[in-house]
């Protein structure tokens, strides 16, 4: 019972977020601080998740196909593949589901319990225009371009440790890479990360906006915001794989 | 003109109140008083409508407010200044943003002029070294005094101040009472008063709305209060250790 509330309450908060999306004037400032902080300042981050994910599948897969023949190239050919179609999304929106995620939890929460939410209201505001909205749309801009920068930091770390190691050469590595590149798996990468971003903003969002308590009822929150998200990350990982592909 | 009428409100299977009505007019001050957790805060937050009862109305010049639109609510609500309890001033900016929000996003001053507003404010709460000051700088009186200059920016009909009072030191609570009376004087603001403070009562409320036993006990003028015989108010007053 309670769960099939929180549901419905779920859905009444993106309802009213995508009433408010005309109300430009009121989250247009908002949505600029947000883009920043989602995007640009989880760069670092996303670089470093991507390069060590590229180094070690390059370094494990060279690994495997030590013991049978198959050109080297095949090592450039899976790495860049499973980044574009799977772990470049994947283990990003993993790793922002707890930067970005429990952020916002956080931020909404306390707003919530410290009556700053109330404020909002009280004065006229759409709070959910002010508040959800912008968080919500800078995920669905940013995760994709993250999406990017992560591929690209993995395929350029797989190739820097396949150089390193002694695995294969860089020639062969990109020889791989562009053999078996197809555009659609990037497209599929794309609206991956497109779902996540909303996934883990939405959910956040909903987490943050309706805490209830002190400090231990923000906690609370963040915790399930932080959790919730990994958890329909993967339930949509697996949705995505099983309707699109 | 406020009417409220049988109101009733649970919490689950906790009754906070029920049958609660009364009248608040225009320019009036009322003083919202009652023990803690009897549900006085949860009553005033009925008034916007940041929260809804289970049943009853409140009819503010003759509309009620449960039953208006979401845009026309927002309308309706932007008729009201909140004091709330403690402050809720958006951390993120600081005390000039904070003051200058409602004019950012409600009207198409100038800069010049937001700014000039917003220092008039800051003086009439005695604070214009403050604005420039980040909201974790301020102590809770100036905090209290911020909120003020905030929710009274666009000179409201109604302003609910919930324990404007309550955890500041006796000199600071007679200066935050000080600027309750003058607001209601100088812009004829209709002023609904949370409190327990029965000094602060006696300063600036005319009517007195007393809640107790889950329900309206009382409801009447400050003059009426002190003759009262209802023994539940006299009670509480005294238990205040002031003498009426």
């Amino acid at each position: 019972m309670e769960a099939l509330q929180k549901i419905g309450q779920y859905g009444l908060l993106l309802y009213r977020a995508l009433r408010s999306l005309y109300e430009f004037r009121t989250y247009r400032q908002n949505l600029l601080n947000e883009l920043v902080k989602i995007g640009y300042e989880s760069v670092p981050i996303v670089i470093l998740t991507g390069v060590f994910t590229g180094a070690v599948m390059t370094l494990q897969t060279s690994y495997q196909l030590d013991i049978v023949y198959v050109p080297r190239s095949v090592i450039g050919s899976i790495v860049s593949q499973s980044l574009l179609i799977e772990l470049s999304a994947v283990i990003t929106s993993l790793v922002l589901a707890g930067k970005v995620g429990a952020r916002i939890a956080t931020e909404l929460g306390t707003m919530r319990v410290s009556e700053q939410i109330d404020a909002l209201e009280s004065m006229g505001f759409n709070s959910v225009s002010f508040l959800v909205v912008p968080r919500v749309l800078s995920g669905l801009i940013m995760f994709p371009i993250l999406y990017i920068v992560a591929s690209v930091s993995g395929i350029g770390g797989g190739l820097v440790a396949g150089i390193l190691s002694g695995a294969l050469p860089a020639s062969e590595f990109m020889l791989g890479a562009r053999q078996f590149f197809f555009p659609w798996d990037v497209t599929f990468g794309f609206l991956k990360s497109f779902v996540f971003g909303f996934v883990i903003t939405s959910i956040s969002c909903f987490k943050g906006y309706f805490v209830k308590g002190g400090a231990e009822g923000v906690g609370k929150g963040t915790t399930q915001a932080t959790v919730l998200s990994c958890i329909y990350v993967l339930l949509a990982d697996f949705v995505l794989a099983a309707v699109v592909l | 003109m406020i009417q409220i009428q049988n109101l009733k409100k649970s919490f689950g299977d906790n009754l906070v109140w029920e049958n609660v009505s009364f009248d608040i007019h225009e320019g009036e001050t009322i003083a919202i008083i009652g023990r803690s957790g009897c549900g006085k805060s949860v009553l005033v937050k009925h008034l916007n409508a940041l929260i809804y009862p289970d049943e009853g109305n409140v009819i503010i010049d003759g509309k009620n407010i449960f039953e208006l639109e979401y845009v026309e609510l927002r309308k309706m609500r932007q008729r009201f200044g909140v004091l709330f309890q403690g402050s809720a001033l958006f951390d993120s900016i600081n005390t000039f943003e904070n003051i200058a929000f409602p004019l950012r996003y409600f009207t198409k001053k100038e800069d010049e002029q937001i700014r000039e507003e917003v220092m008039k404010a800051l003086q009439m709460v005695n604070l214009e070294d403050a604005a420039e000051k980040s909201i974790a700088e301020l102590s809770g009186g100036m905090r209290r005094r911020i909120a003020l200059a905030r929710a009274t920016i666009l000179t409201p009909d109604y302003l609910i101040y919930d324990e404007p009072t309550s955890g500041l030191d006796p000199q600071t609570s007679d200066e935050i009472n000080e600027l309750i009376i003058n607001l209601a004087k100088n812009m004829n603001i209709t002023s609904i008063v949370v409190t327990h403070d029965i000094h602060s009562v006696l300063e600036i409320a005319e009517t007195v709305a007393f809640l107790d036993n889950k329900k309206l006990c009382w409801h009447g003028t400050v003059e009426e209060m002190r003759q009262s015989d209802n023994k539940l108010l006299r009670d509480f007053v005294t238990a205040s250790e002031y003498k009426i």
